[in-house]
């Protein structure tokens, strides 16, 4: 296919009379994973939840594969196959786990839930062992393994996750990783992934965007950005790593 | 040992004095509550003058009961629940036997309700049954019926409705007027009765489609209200407060009639003395069979796409979207579904009551249907059912209660603490079970059944 999966074109979002976003531009080709890093109240969040139409872009427009998804309601573009396990992961905490798991299957009514659930379980050992388990019960990293599997459980062409090692110990988060490094691999999922954590993820990333008040700064391959002596300094030496 | 039972006697004489001055305080707390209340009371004199009516005599049993009660909780109630624990921690022996109930308490709670009216008739006569047919068995079941359909949108898809007696007294106005109007038999108006007052559910559905908690709370309680005042002030078509009276009765599908003029009339038909009694031994098997397929509805969509999306929606509404879920829909099947279940309940109680007013669908209904279903658990059918028994069957029973006549005076009427207990009943249970007497979510998929259906599963799946 011509032209990237996603695309994104000076996009604007307002929270009311706030401008999160001041004319975002990105783009996600197919089998890509691409990182977005910024500080605290960037906009990174904001620009995940547009792209998922909640809130709605006021300017600017979303497109993916060649469709225009700017006004569409957030379960139709949910319907195009794009997922994402947001930020707070958001998963239903009176549901067992594999309820969980379940309610991600529900745009093909459960059609090959046995097959895919076995697929999260074998990423995720954990959560086959905790499947009777209510949600809002797990640890942390549980919700986080449980809020990334129930997303790919939709079968999706782009995954969209919200800073997926929040709160997560080191050695969970290589975990994490790795998973989304395989599932890339394996099955050319493309990834379009907002981090705190910008060595690790940046790392990862085939590509990275640094976002500063609303707005795209820099942009390159993941070891270009990782090299530059700008982000070194705002998001790599002296904090996480 | 000698020890222990030297600190138990000692503990002994501390208790006798807490308990005792517990006591003291409880007494004194409800003399300052119901001096107000119960000792003074304002009344009409012959000259249509307002006076002030002294009750010192009930003021003081009321505070004697309070007092007494506490002391009694106090020095053996609390006690014995401590010593009781401590043995059920020592040993639990009686785990299986309690299972057995626990696992066949539906089947077992069906079988029983369906031999109620034969062991009522057995055990009182024919005549003797009504009451407890009737003021019992309908009267309970019918707010098991409510409760189970109000369930559907406050316990599974969580939208707050303080308005959902609206749909009752649609239901009910519906087949009291098509009835009367154009003859209509129960047995086609009833469907009817539940579309019209799903469409209501629709219609209040969608301008608090965007409202969640307390603002949704708010909203469908003046529903509930704008649907009682316009009963009251249509009156070409509603008769106003007067009401509508006269209601034909249900038939057995039209096979036998109640009617006694009817030359089917059910009694004559099998040779047996005229009375009441059949007919409401009747209505019980009908509202039964109507609460059983509620529930049985409730159970089913539970396991369907629609009703995990219900759960979902009620636990977190932007998660759900991001799944691809359109709520829209699901909040519109959601009040749907429950008003459609109110609609059969409210064609039901026209039919038993032959007569139905505005004064049937006040606020106070909702919020007691409302009860009945925090009570019993959000969500779990049994939990509800329970609380329905212990709300409804309580207030029921203060009725029979005329021995306190004896104590409290001839003017003394229990029902009028009716509600006093009823709010009573829901503080003690709020804070002996705060999440209701079913609190837990039942699970809807589990894993061996998840076997059992993989293989159409994969039959259906692509290869
Ligand atoms: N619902 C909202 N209403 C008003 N303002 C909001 C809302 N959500 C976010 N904002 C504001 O928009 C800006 C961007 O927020 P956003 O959540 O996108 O940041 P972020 O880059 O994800 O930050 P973090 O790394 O802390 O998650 C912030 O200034 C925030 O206060
Ligand atoms: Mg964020």
């Amino acid at each position: 296919m011509s032209g990237p999966l996603l695309q994104v074109k000076s996009v604007e979002t307002y929270y009311g009379n706030i401008r999160a976003l001041g004319g975002v531009d990105v783009e996600v080709n197919s089998g890509e994973i691409v990182c977005l890093i910024g500080a605290n109240g960037a906009g990174k969040s904001t620009l995940m939840m547009t792209i998922c139409g909640s809130p709605q872009a006021r300017a600017g427009s979303v497109i993916f594969e060649g469709q225009d998804i700017t006004r569409m309601p957030t379960h139709e573009i949910a319907r195009l196959r794009i997922a994402q396990s947001p930020e707070g992961r958001r998963i239903f905490p009176r549901m067992t786990v594999f309820e969980n798991l379940q309610m991600g299957a529900s745009l093909d009514n459960l059609k090959y839930f046995d097959e895919d659930v076995e697929k999260i379980f074998t990423l995720f050992p954990r959560l086959k062992e905790r499947q009777m388990q209510r949600g809002g019960t797990l640890s942390g990293g549980e919700q986080q393994m449980l809020s990334i599997g129930r997303a790919l459980m939709a079968r999706p062409k782009l995954l969209l996750l919200d800073e997926p090692s929040l709160g997560l110990a080191p050695l969970i988060v290589k975990g994490i990783f790795e998973a989304i490094k395989k599932l890339n691999k394996e099955q050319g999922l493309t990834v379009f992934l907002v981090e705190q954590n910008a060595f690790g993820a940046l790392k990862l990333s085939d590509r990275g965007y640094v976002m500063v008040n609303g707005q795209v700064t820099m942009s390159g391959s993941g070891k270009e950005l990782l090299a530059n002596p700008e982000v070194r300094s705002a998001y790599l030496e002296g904090g996480r790593h | 040992m000698s020890n222990m039972t030297n600190k138990l006697e000692n503990a002994g004489g501390d208790l006798t004095a807490r308990a005792l001055r517990e006591a003291f305080y409880a007494g004194l707390i409800s003399l300052g509550l119901f001096f107000l209340f119960v000792g003074l009371k304002s009344d009409q004199n012959i000259l249509n003058e307002l006076i002030l009516v002294q009750r010192w005599g009930l003021l003081a049993v009321f505070v004697i009961v309070a007092a007494v009660g506490r002391f009694f909780v106090v020095a053996y109630l609390q006690p014995l629940n401590a010593r009781r624990k401590a043995s059920k921690d020592a040993a639990a022996t009686t785990e299986t036997r309690e299972g057995y109930i626990k696992r066949n308490f539906t089947v077992i709670a069906g079988v029983l309700l369906i031999l109620y009216p034969i062991l009522a008739v057995a055990l009182f006569g024919v005549q003797g049954s009504l009451k407890w047919v009737d003021n019992f068995g309908i009267q309970i079941l019918i707010y098991v019926m409510l409760a189970w359909g109000l369930n559907i949108v406050v316990g599974l898809a969580g939208l707050l409705d303080l308005g959902y007696v609206a749909f009752y007294a649609v239901g009910a106005y519906s087949y009291a007027l098509l009835s009367s109007h154009f003859g209509l038999s129960f047995w086609l108006l009833l469907p009817i009765a539940g579309l019209l007052a799903a469409c209501w559910g629709v219609v209040l559905g969608f301008p608090v489609l965007r409202l969640r908690g307390d603002y949704l709370a708010i909203v469908t309680l003046a529903f509930g209200e704008i649907i009682r005042l316009v009963l009251i002030n249509w009156t070409e078509v509603t008769k106003g407060t007067f009401g509508v009276s006269g209601i034909a009765k249900a038939s057995v599908f039209g096979i036998w009639s109640f009617d006694i003029s009817a030359p089917n009339n059910f009694a004559k038909y099998f040779d047996l003395p005229m009375s009441s009694a059949y007919y409401k031994i009747f209505l019980f098997y009908l509202i039964l069979a109507l609460a059983a397929l509620t529930a049985y509805v409730t159970i089913r969509l539970r396991r369907m796409p629609i009703g995990r999306a219900w759960e979902a929606l009620r636990e977190d509404e932007i998660a759900c979207r991001s799944l691809g879920i359109n709520t829209v829909t699901t909040k519109l099947t959601a009040f749907a579904t429950g008003a459609m279940f109110g609609g059969f309940a409210g064609s039901f109680f026209a039919v038993r009551q032959g007569f139905v007013s505005p004064e049937s669908f006040v606020f106070l209904e909702s919020a007691v249907i409302l009860a009945i279903v925090v009570l019993g658990g959000m969500g779990s059918l049994t939990g509800i059912a329970i609380a329905a028994v212990v709300m409804i069957g309580g207030t029921e029973i203060l009725r029979e209660l005329t021995f306190l006549k004896s104590i409290f005076g001839p003017d003394f009427t229990p029902e009028l603490y009716r509600m006093l207990i009823f709010g009573l009943a829901m503080v003690v249970v709020m804070v002996w079970k705060p999440r209701g007497f079913v609190g837990s979510r039942e699970p809807t998929a589990f894993l061996n059944e998840r076997k059992a259906v993989s293989g159409s599963f994969t039959k259906e799946g692509h290869g």
